[in-house]
Formats: structure tokens, sequence, C-alpha cells
């Protein structure tokens, strides 16, 4: 649907580098990267905001690449001040339409502030409306627009963790309407909850663009390795047990005990390589979680030791050098690894629409 | 937080003092207008036709040049808001030119460009437009030293409207007309707004460089200057004592107007 064909782009000092990747239609495309990356330059330059040096940028295979601003139909929604302060909240969501003309304005406006939730709101100015509230004012506008793709230049960095799950939630379910969103963010937790496809983005350039899964079991960049508990990283399906608080965590036939509120359904886990215990026999311990398994891989790391454990999937524990002396762990040698149900950091799969 | 004057009892007490003087100094001439003034000269002067055209030929003369020059001025205020461009500080300059030279000069000036001897004077001729000794070249005077006020606020206030939010209106769909009188102007409009009060007030005021282009019909000042020179100061005071007031209560009326229009805007 949106295709970037080695896009290139100055802005003072700072270039983005032949940028290539392609949007399908009704993805959820997650830029992800640190600040300082050109994340929302790439945004802006989509957008037509910026005019790229090189390259060409191709919608419903339609060179957009010279295009002007208004005749896009791409939409953009920043993390904040992003709506018109003169006018009223509905206002704000008739100005798209009323911009291209459109016919019944008003049930649009409605029906828009209804899949947002907040149809009750639409008399209101923006600034007397909540960090939450003033974003899905921002959303509804974009929505009723009826563009092709909505950028969301890191909608959610600017308000606080509750409303954050919800218009996570929220923007899950309008991408599931069919509509294509592509989100930049430095917040991989956010990436992985929203995106079916992430890129990566790094000093100018997209390092690496694949699903979620992917990119963390796999990174190919230090950016993405940094990421706490990057190492273990994994799919499956997550239930409820009835008579038990804990969770299931069901993945290559393990099943893994945690502690969540995130709801049934395919997700991913996410565990730090130094919240898991190592030792060479069962230990009677108060964890949840206890595997057998056979040490595959040690190797040094940049504080201690890293030792891959194959339980059925490989789990990477970080221990110090003094204590792999002590257990005397070897390659081929079985070893036991046990980690709390709290532990286990559970993430809603961004590729879980039906 | 504390302020420089609450920590310093003695520099507060000066300055309240200094300040005061300064104050006194714009009163006391008005006051004394006001004091030296019987009510009885006060109402004659009201009542005369000749006075009451005066006050109202510059009161419409100068709300005519400024709704006229404003259509010119408001694109020029948000050029110089937008964009970067050579020479851009000489452009600035030049639209101060108009406060900082004498007001007869600029009426020397304006007389140059629109007398019957030259091209632009010719061919208003030609259509039977007149500017010297008529309202038409009032207008002009009074726009000629007014403007700078319209085009500095309009200008500051174009340049505290962020980009973004145009650039925001045309993703939406808007073409940069759209988000110009929909966006830009209506955020900008209080600046825009200030400018036109002043622009107003300073153009009804204005006698250097009315008197050059239209001795007749009399503007208000240029009524007060031949009533003062002709038959002295008892004659004068009336009538600057009336159009001072009358000046004083529009602006205060406007000020009051743009205060509550503020005041609904950030409700």
């Amino acid at each position: 649907m949106l295709r970037l064909d080695n896009i290139s782009v100055t802005a003072g000092s700072f270039q983005l580098k032949n940028v290539s990747f392609a949007v399908e239609r009704g993805d959820y495309f997650v830029i992800l990267g640190p600040s300082g990356a050109g994340k929302s330059l790439l945004l802006q330059t989509i957008a037509g905001l910026r005019n790229p040096i090189s390259g060409s940028i191709h919608l419903r295979d339609t060179d957009i690449t010279k295009e002007k601003i208004q005749k896009r139909n791409i939409s953009i929604v920043y993390q904040d001040a992003d709506l018109f302060p003169h006018l009223s909240v509905y206002e704000n969501i008739a100005y798209p339409l009323k911009s291209r003309k459109r016919h019944h304005v008003k049930e649009s406006v409605l029906g828009a502030a209804e899949l947002v939730g907040i149809r009750d709101q639409v008399h209101r100015k923006p600034d007397t409306l909540s960090g939450g509230e003033y974003q899905r004012v921002s959303l509804a506008r974009s929505i009723a627009a009826d563009s092709d793709i909505i950028l969301l230049d890191e909608p959610l960095s600017s308000i606080d963790s509750k409303a954050r799950g919800e218009l996570r939630a929220l923007l899950r379910t309008i991408n599931r309407k069919g509509i294509t969103v592509i989100h930049v963010t430095h917040d991989y937790e956010e990436a992985i909850s929203v995106a079916n496809k992430i890129a990566i983005m790094e000093h100018g350039e997209v390092v690496h663009v694949d699903s979620p899964e992917e990119i963390f079991r796999h990174p190919k960049s230090e950016f993405v390795a940094h990421f706490i508990g990057v190492k273990n990283f994994l799919r499956g399906s997550l239930g409820s047990n009835p008579h038990d608080e804990l969770k299931t965590f069901v993945t290559k036939g393990l099943k893994i005990f945690c502690l969540t509120e995130v709801a049934d359904g395919d997700a991913f886990l996410m565990i730090g390589p130094d919240e898991i215990s190592i030792a060479h026999s069962q230990q009677a311990v108060s964890n949840r979680n206890n595997f057998r398994g056979i040490v595959k891989d040690i190797a040094h790391a940049r504080l201690g030791v890293e030792v891959t454990v194959d339980i059925g999937c490989d789990l990477v524990v970080t221990i110090s050098s003094e204590a792999r002396k002590s257990l005397n762990l070897e390659i081929g040698k079985e070893a036991w690894v046990s980690f709390k149900a709290s532990s286990c950091r559970i993430y809603r799969s961004g590729e879980d629409r039906q | 937080m504390n302020s420089l004057l609450k920590n310093s009892r003695t520099l507060e007490l000066v300055f309240t003092f200094v300040g005061g003087l300064m104050l006194l100094f714009i009163v006391a001439p008005l006051a004394g207008m006001y004091f030296g003034t019987s009510l009885h000269a006060l109402s004659d002067s009201a009542s005369t036709k000749e006075v009451q055209d005066s006050i109202w030929l510059s009161l419409w003369t100068s709300m005519a040049g400024t709704v006229l020059f404003s259509f010119l001025a408001i694109p020029l205020a948000y050029i110089l808001a937008r964009k970067q461009f050579p020479l851009k500080n000489l452009v600035n300059s030049i639209v101060d030119i108009p406060i900082i030279i004498p007001h007869s000069a600029a009426g020397i000036a304006v007389l140059g460009v629109v007398s019957r001897t030259s091209a632009l004077g010719q061919a208003a001729d030609s259509i039977g437009l007149r500017f010297v000794g008529h309202p038409a070249g009032i207008i002009v005077a009074m726009a000629f030293v007014s403007i700078p006020f319209m085009i500095n606020a309009a200008r500051d206030g174009f340049a505290a409207v962020p980009e973004r939010f145009e650039r925001i209106a045309m993703t939406l769909g808007a073409s940069p007309a759209r988000a110009f009188f929909t966006i830009s102007l209506p955020l900008a409009w209080r600046s825009i707004l200030s400018g036109f009060i002043l622009m107003w007030g300073r153009g009804m005021s204005e006698f250097g460089a009315v008197i050059i282009i239209a001795y007749n019909p009399q503007t208000a000042p240029v009524m007060i200057y031949e009533r003062f020179t002709s038959y002295g100061l008892a004659y004068s005071l009336p009538i600057a004592a009336l159009f001072v007031a009358v000046c004083l209560s529009l602006f205060l009326v406007l000020r009051t107007v743009k205060k509550q229009a503020h005041d609904v805007e950030t409700r």
C-alpha cells in the first residue's frame, strides 16, 4: 500500500539514509528506535511535511514523492498539542470533513467520537481535556479524515500509564477496523503490544523490518539487544486457571506460570536473564517455574557469564563468573532453572487480531 | 516566588515613587485640560456642527484607512512572520520608517505621490478621485503614519502561531488558503485586533501629515491647531478636551471588547 524506496532526507546536520520499507493495507506498522534516530523526520517525510533529497514514496502504486500535503490523504497525530486550540472538540473532528467538503458531517463526527469514547465531550475546548481524552480527540479527527494511513508520532508518551493502557487497546481496535497505522515510538513494550510489523531505526537508517517475534528473537541491532530480557522472548498463548490467580503461558509444550493482568490469548513472554536462578540439581525453592534442561552454551558477557539452557526452548541466564565455577556448569551437562511467576513479563500480541 | 521588590522595601518604595511621577506626567496635563474647561464651554463645543463634523471626519477616515490598509498589511505581516528571505531586516526597518520620521515630512512625501502633478494623482483624477483637500487624502496620510502598528502587531501575532497547526490542517485536507483563514488568522486575531485599535487611534490623532495633504476638510487635530493659532488657548481647549474624551472612550470600549473576547476564548 505504502512503499518507500531509498528515501534520503537532510535536516540540518542530520540525515535519513536510504530508507526503504513497505506497509501493507491494514498493517499496524511500528517504527521503533531511540531518540534522535530520525523516526519523526521519517514520519514527516511520509506526510509531505519534508521533502526527500532522493528516493521515492508510492501510495497505492501512485508516486506521491512530490505530491502536496493536502492531496496525500495521510494524517498525522503528534504526542501532544496538535488540536486546534480555538476550535471545540466537535469542530476539530469536523475540520477534515469540511476541508474535503464531505456530506453528513455531523454523523461522521459523532461516529468517530463514539468510536474513541468521547462522544459526550464534543462541546469542550481542547485545553480542558485530560491527556488521554486529548489524544482520543486527535485520533477521532484522523479517523474522520478517512485517511489512507494514520501516522502516530509518539502518541502515548505524554499521558499517564492507566490512560496509556486504554489507548493502546483503542489503537488496536482502530486498526482492526481496517485502518492502516504507522506508529513511531522509542518504547519497545508499546511496540510489541500493538504492532504486527516493526521497523528498527538507528542513526537515520532502518536496520531491520520484521514481525515483533523475529525482531526480538533474532535482534540485528544493538538497540534491540540492549532491551532487558530480549534474549528470553517467547511467543505462545496465555490462559487462565481455575482456582489459581496465576495464568499459564504455553509455548512449545512448556507450561510457564505467570502473574499478569493481561487478557487470555496470543501473547509474548519476556524474562530477564538476571531474574532466572540456575542450579545443577533440583532445589527446594518457592518459585512456581522449575525446569530441567541441558546447558547448551556458556559465553562471557559484558557483566558475568551468559548460560544458555535448553528446556524445550532456549533460556539465557546471567550469573557471575564465581557462581559459574562453584556450580561447575559445563556445556552438555544437566541444569535446573527456576524463576518466579511475577518475573514473567507478558505482552499482548499485536498480531492477535480477529 | 519572592520577587526582587518583595525582598527590598526601599527599592519598592523608590520604584513606586518614580513610577508614580511617570504616570503623573501623562495624567496631569490631561487632567489640567479638563479642569481648565468649563462644562458650559464643553457642551457648547459639542453642540457645534463644525466641531461634530471634524470629530466624525477624524473617526471615519481613520477607520476607513485602517480597514482598507489591513488588507495589504496582513499578508505582508504573515510573510514577515513566516518566511526567511534576503534583506528581511531591511524590510522590517522599512515598515518602521513612518514611526521615526517627522510626520510633516511624511505628509510632504505622501503629497508628492498623490498630488495632481504625480502619475498616481493624475490617474486618480481621471476617474474623479482627488486626494489633496479630500477625505481620500486624509485616509492615505493617516494610514501612512499608523500602518507600522498594524503590521508589527499582526506579524508578532502570526509568529506566535505554531506552524505545526498549519501543517496539521493541510494533512487534514485543507488547502493553504483554508489553513490560513481557519487556523492562522483566527489564532493571531487578538494581536491583529490590538494592531487595529492602535492603528485607528494613531490615525485619528494624526496632525502633521494630515494638515499637509488636507487643511480642509478639517479633522479634529487640525481644528484644534487652527483654533489655537487663530483664537488662542481658551478656544482650542474645549475641542481638545472633547476629542480626547471621544478617543479615550473608544479606546476603553475596544479594550473591553478585546478582553471579553480573550476571556471567552480561554474559558
